[in-house]
């Protein structure tokens, strides 16, 4: 870590040291194949179905509804091939403006397979309307997929609500849940929801694992096809560490999530308000209070997002930008537009998105050291003067 | 992060000739807030008609600050022909070289040069934006602009086009068009013209247009009473401006609104045209 101060948990965490020491031996010593028959290898195969377990502790689901995969991408892509692919017949799909590209652009490259799409419009808090969900399901709506919490701005979604929206209408529901799992408490006993797609990485396990829930008895079809592994659901051979770091990071998520979110709440609400109040001009862009409790997205009006983050960088500070030269796209975050946020503020925003390795003196440095930053942007902008 | 190299981050964390030169002999301004990066640029001549300053204002990323402050240093002590003579690669040069999808934000530099002497001279400022016909409609780039890039630059691919002019860069539609510009840049067989539609205003035109109808307008009539209107944004025909001053108070503003600015706008601009005061 060093004087490195991380902002920046939604792009991806820090491996737990209690979870680095879980997987530690299941690579040079217990390094056997689950599927082996003899029994160096099946002690390995004992390890991932306690995983699966832990897995499914945070998600309130059985065990046997988990499959482990590469990543949150492959789980998004897993379940909406196998929603459309067990329904040949139902061409239409409904999704957000703001969803994660993993979702997003799978959705629009499907529409030139032919399928076709609804996007959902969100307000300027990121809320999306129900009455308009309830509109727009069909007759040959396959799948509703909608994020439980946007990444960018931490607007959570009604997920419940939707969840039973979409049932009543008897069409399959899938929930990006990646930034959701171990900040949002989840109980899928009490949510109709079909799958739901998670990672590791943004809580605290390694990059490379991810899973995807499948509620017992919803039709499915594996995205990768060879071996048995998963039960037929997922073949290739289980990438035991990476499981079994996923497994000890959800069990931690699960034991402490009503704790940290009150800490990281804390630590947030402490550097938004600190923000707010000492830069003018500045704006939240997100829900107010449906928010994931580690995430707040500010927009500092006339500078440009990337410049602050390379000032931010000068002092060792992590965060993340929604504008156009930091999207990669030469456009400002798909988000941020489809929330209505004018390019006057867009191209100026910064995410911080904490967790439980930070700490309170790390936000006052922030509080103090940013506002002098934007000034000094501000003092280079033509926009400043009023 | 990008790669910038050492001179610069210099330039970006110790910006040269940064602010305004309130009795310019020339200033230029390129961009907008809409495309992500805008330069105003400021200089002012000696009796021998070399720029003794030149200072800039800069909206954007890193590269583009360090690109405004490079440029200012740039031209100091030339004649203007001499500094006409500044390509976006010299700027690029000078700073040891820019990422390639950089590369945009020196061509802005050269382009805010050139509106500045226009401006010096008295030359109607060709507005980059509505100079050729426009090929990418999400940041307005014409094909003049494309086809200077290509040539400058020796660009090869439509790859190159987009992080040297930002034209391709948004939904992609323009990139065949592209091609066909480099393919004709590079000597192939042209294609026969086809007829061109009528010209329809891009999303970068029309905020360009709405801006010049304000200021050159609106403004000076409410500046007149007191009061004073900024743009905030365009979405569409929706316009979102913000009232100022007299303005604030006055009871007949959303009149103003409605039949001053909007009536004005909608005739102008676009029948469509529906405006806003910020929330």
């Amino acid at each position: 870590m060093g004087d490195t101060i991380y902002f920046d948990n939604n792009a991806t965490t820090r491996v737990d040291p209690r979870v680095f020491e879980e997987m530690a031996p299941y690579f040079c010593d217990l390094y056997g194949n689950p599927s082996s028959m003899h029994t160096f290898g099946g002690q390995v195969g004992a390890k991932v179905e306690e995983a699966r377990e832990r897995t499914a502790q945070v998600l309130g689901c059985d065990a046997s509804e988990i499959v482990f995969t590469s990543c949150g991408s492959e789980a998004d892509n897993t379940a909406i091939r196998a929603a459309l692919e067990a329904q040949p017949e139902k061409r239409h799909i409904i999704t957000t403006k703001v969803e994660h590209p993993a979702v997003l652009n799978l959705a629009k490259a499907l529409v030139k397979k032919g399928y076709h799409l609804t996007l959902l419009s969100v307000d300027g808090d990121g809320m999306i309307d129900l009455g308009e969900l309830r509109d727009s399901i069909r007759e040959d709506t396959a799948l509703v997929s909608i994020m439980w919490a946007n990444n960018e701005t931490g607007t959570i979604f009604p997920i419940e609500e939707i969840a039973q929206i979409v049932r009543l209408r008897g069409v399959l529901f899938h929930t990006d849940a990646v930034q959701a799992v171990g900040k949002v408490p989840i109980d899928l006993k009490k949510v109709p929801i079909d799958f739901l797609a998670l990672s590791g990485h943004k809580l605290h396990a390694p990059k490379g694992v991810g899973a995807l829930y499948v509620r017992k008895g919803v039709p499915y079809r594996p995205l990768i096809i060879g071996g048995h592994q998963e039960r037929g659901r997922r073949a290739g051979t289980e990438a035991v560490p990476n499981i079994i770091a996923l497994g000890k990071a959800c069990q931690l998520a699960f034991d402490a999530i009503d704790e940290e979110n009150k800490t990281v709440r804390a630590m947030r609400d402490r550097l938004e308000a600190g923000l707010l109040g000492a830069v003018s001009k500045t704006i939240l862009n997100g829900h107010s209070t449906q928010r994931l409790p580690n995430t707040v997205n500010l927009s500092f009006k006339f500078v440009e997002g990337e410049a602050i983050l390379l000032l931010m960088n000068e002092l060792n500070v992590c965060a993340s930008s929604g504008s156009a030269c930091t999207s990669g796209s030469l456009e400002p975050s798909h988000v941020l537009r489809a929330m209505g946020v004018p390019f006057t503020y867009a191209h100026g925003s910064i995410r911080f998105s904490l967790s439980r390795f930070n700490t309170m003196d790390e936000v006052d440095f922030m509080v103090e050291k940013l506002p002098p930053i934007i000034e000094r942007l501000r003092a280079l902008s033509p926009y400043t003067e009023e | 992060m990008w790669d910038y190299t050492e001179k610069v981050k210099d330039h970006f964390l110790n910006p040269r000739n940064a602010g305004k030169i309130d009795d310019a002999d020339g200033i230029g301004e390129v961009g907008s807030l809409a495309c992500g990066d805008a330069l105003k640029l400021f200089f002012k001549l000696d009796d021998e008609g070399r720029i003794v300053q030149a200072t800039f204002q800069t909206f954007g990323c890193g590269s583009a600050i360090a690109s405004s402050s490079a440029l200012t240093e740039m031209i100091k002590g030339k004649t203007l022909d001499e500094a006409l003579e500044i390509t976006n690669k010299d700027i690029a040069d000078y700073l040891g070289g820019l990422p390639k999808a950089k590369m945009h934000c020196s061509v802005m530099g050269r382009e805010a040069l050139e509106a500045a002497i226009q401006n010096y001279r008295g030359e109607p400022v060709t507005a980059h934006e509505l100079d050729g016909e426009v090929v990418c409609e999400c940041f307005g780039v014409t094909d003049t602009q494309i086809r200077r890039a290509i040539e400058e630059n020796d660009l090869k691919t439509v790859e190159d086009v987009t992080h040297y002019t930002k034209a391709g860069g948004g939904c992609e539609k323009c990139l065949p068009s592209i091609e066909e510009l480099l393919e004709e840049a590079l000597g192939a067989k042209k294609k026969a013209q086809e007829p061109q539609p009528p010209k329809k205003l891009t999303n970068i035109q029309k905020i360009t247009l709405i801006q010049k109808v304000i200021d050159e307008e609106l403004r000076p009539t409410l500046q007149a009473d007191g009061g004073d209107l900024d743009l905030i944004d365009v979405d569409g025909n929706l316009v979102t401006v913000s009232l100022r001053g007299a303005c604030t108070n006055c009871p007949s503003s959303q009149i103003t609104l409605k039949q001053g600015v909007e009536a004005r706008l909608k005739e102008m601009v676009d029948p469509g045209i529906e405006v806003v005061e910020e929330a």
